[in-house]
């Protein structure tokens, strides 16, 4: 869900947006802060409103004005929004993490594989980010307001020409991609840790999902993000590595033969490359990615 | 009802016109004459508010240099660009309803007048713009600018590249579009047909008006033709 925010921000307006792992920790902060005073629920909903205005307010003063000094600047604004964004959210709430915890009624394990516990509140972010994404793409291409905003991406002058305000509707694209970070950040953070780092820790990865699925992609990108984390969940869980491989096809590897040492690590200790090890080979083979139609 | 005064455009630092004046009248259609690079192009981009420009242009009584080209497009001005901007990934008919304006109600024009005149395009109109060949391309752009209901239709090179039969087309929709009372400016490299269907025409070179008047004074001033208008080995 954070990918297909990227996606849509970077797909519809060609930036690459480094401070939307801001937005996720926004939204992390926000439901947080919401939720103290009215429970989960309404946070679930408050909080990603609340980061998408953030996010309208964001482009209209402030990338719209640097837009016009070329993609350099974009790029440099986003990089410096993310540290602002870190350092009011030192202010605010302070370095160490807060007790943003997941819902009581949601805190049960589904069903148990592989010896990884599925955790009832992972099927239910599951259950929400693929609704979201189905109606994104019910919208983007069912309603006017879609084609608007798809036709935008390619011919902005020519959708202007005929009479839609198209600033606007940057404006609102970014605002909801904002949101849909926000929305991620909601869901996320009180999964994972709700702290400063936590921008940080995401913002590499949604780049790769970004790229392994393909830029622009919306489907793309939940397919990739989706294969992404079920090989890292499983990966951490899996205590195999090359020796047992080998085994396998009957050959037997001990400390004598060469590369012992490398043959031994196990899919687990490997398990936080594994990412950027696929997106390595995806651009060697696939370099438009999962489902993009152009280069990256 | 459109008046132009003392129009200058820049791309950049270029100065491309100097001083341009014209005036187009209800339901007339005019014709920009003239070569290649001449800035008839850069003209009807100023007036649209895609290329930065100073000087007045007035619509309707309002002012429109300077503002974004949505506004202008909402106050009644239409245009259908040189490139046949279509939207390549989306069918005929949502081309068609990206014609239309958010809140402002289309009386003149349906859809299946659309239809109507152009039958090639109710055929294909489940079918990506992407595909339609160049002619039904341009009549397409053409009746998405229609849809949005504009006063007066600013057409760049409509019958470039066009078979001569999808040529007589456009030149039957030219009429029947002056007949609903729209005015059209009409940038054209084929002389015979801005002659025979404009009330009057103007020349530009070098940025400039150089001549202005009725399609049969220009036919008689051969001069003009002479300098302005053929081109020569």
């Amino acid at each position: 869900m954070l990918s297909s925010g990227l996606t849509l921000i970077f797909s519809m307006m060609g930036v690459l947006n480094f401070a939307h792992a801001s937005f996720y920790m926004l939204g992390a902060y926000a439901a947080y802060q919401v939720g103290y005073f009215t429970g989960f629920w309404p946070a679930l909903f408050l909080a990603p409103i609340l980061v998408g205005a953030i996010g309208a307010v964001v482009e209209r003063y402030g990338l719209r004005t640097v837009h016009k000094f070329g993609h350099v600047a974009e790029l440099l604004f986003t990089f410096g929004l993310a540290y602002v964004i870190e350092e009011i959210v030192h202010l605010i709430w302070g370095r160490a993490p807060v007790d943003y915890r997941v819902p009581a009624s949601l805190d049960f394990t589904i069903f148990t594989i592989f010896t990884t516990q599925y955790p009832a509140y992972r099927a239910f972010m599951m259950a929400i980010s693929v609704s979201m994404l189905i109606g994104l793409y019910l919208m983007l291409t069912k309603t006017r307001i879609g084609l608007i905003v798809q036709a935008s991406l390619t011919h902005p002058d020519m959708v202007e020409a005929l009479g839609h305000n198209v600033p606007r509707v940057f404006m609102f694209v970014f605002a909801g991609g904002a949101a849909l970070a926000g929305l991620a950040g909601v869901l996320g953070g009180n999964l994972f840790i709700t702290e400063p780092g936590m921008a940080f820790a995401v913002g590499t990865i949604i780049f790769v999902v970004v790229v392994f699925g393909g830029m622009g992609s919306l489907p793309g990108a939940f397919v990739a993000s989706l294969l992404i984390g079920t090989i890292q969940t499983f990966s951490v869980a899996l205590d195999y590595s090359f020796v047992n491989l080998m085994h396998l096809v009957g050959l037997e590897i001990t400390s004598e033969s060469m590369f012992y040492g490398l043959s031994t690590i196990t899919l687990s200790q490997l398990a936080p490359v594994l990412p950027y090890m696929l997106l390595v080979l995806m651009l060697i083979f696939r370099p438009s990615g999962l489902m993009g139609n152009r280069e990256t | 009802m459109l008046t132009v005064k003392e129009l200058n455009s820049f791309y950049g630092k270029s100065h491309i016109l100097h001083g341009v004046d014209m005036y187009v009248g209800e339901g007339e259609i005019v014709s920009l004459l003239g070569r290649n690079g001449v800035g008839r192009s850069t003209t009807i981009k100023s007036i649209m508010g895609q290329v930065d420009c100073t000087g007045s242009i007035k619509f309707k009584d309002r002012e429109l240099c300077g503002k974004p080209a949505y506004v202008i497009s909402r106050e009644g001005l239409g245009y259908v660009p040189e490139n046949r901007d279509i939207f390549p990934a989306i069918t005929v008919k949502q081309n068609l309803l990206l014609g239309m304006k958010s809140g402002i109600v289309n009386e003149r024009w349906t859809m299946d007048d659309m239809f109507d005149m152009f039958p090639q395009l109710r055929d294909r109109s489940e079918a990506p713009a992407g595909v339609l060949s160049g002619g039904e391309q341009q009549m397409l752009t053409l009746c998405r600018t229609l849809m949005g209901d504009p006063d007066l239709v600013m057409i760049d090179e409509p019958t470039e590249g066009l078979a001569p039969k999808i040529v007589e087309q456009m030149a039957v929709l030219f009429e029947e579009i002056k007949k609903r009372g729209i005015s059209i400016v009409l940038v054209e490299q084929k002389l015979t047909i801005a002659l025979r269907i404009s009330t009057r025409v103007y020349v530009m070179g070098h940025g400039q008006i150089v001549f202005e008047g009725t399609p049969s004074q220009l036919s008689e001033n051969e001069s003009v033709r002479k300098e302005w208008l053929e081109v020569t080995g």
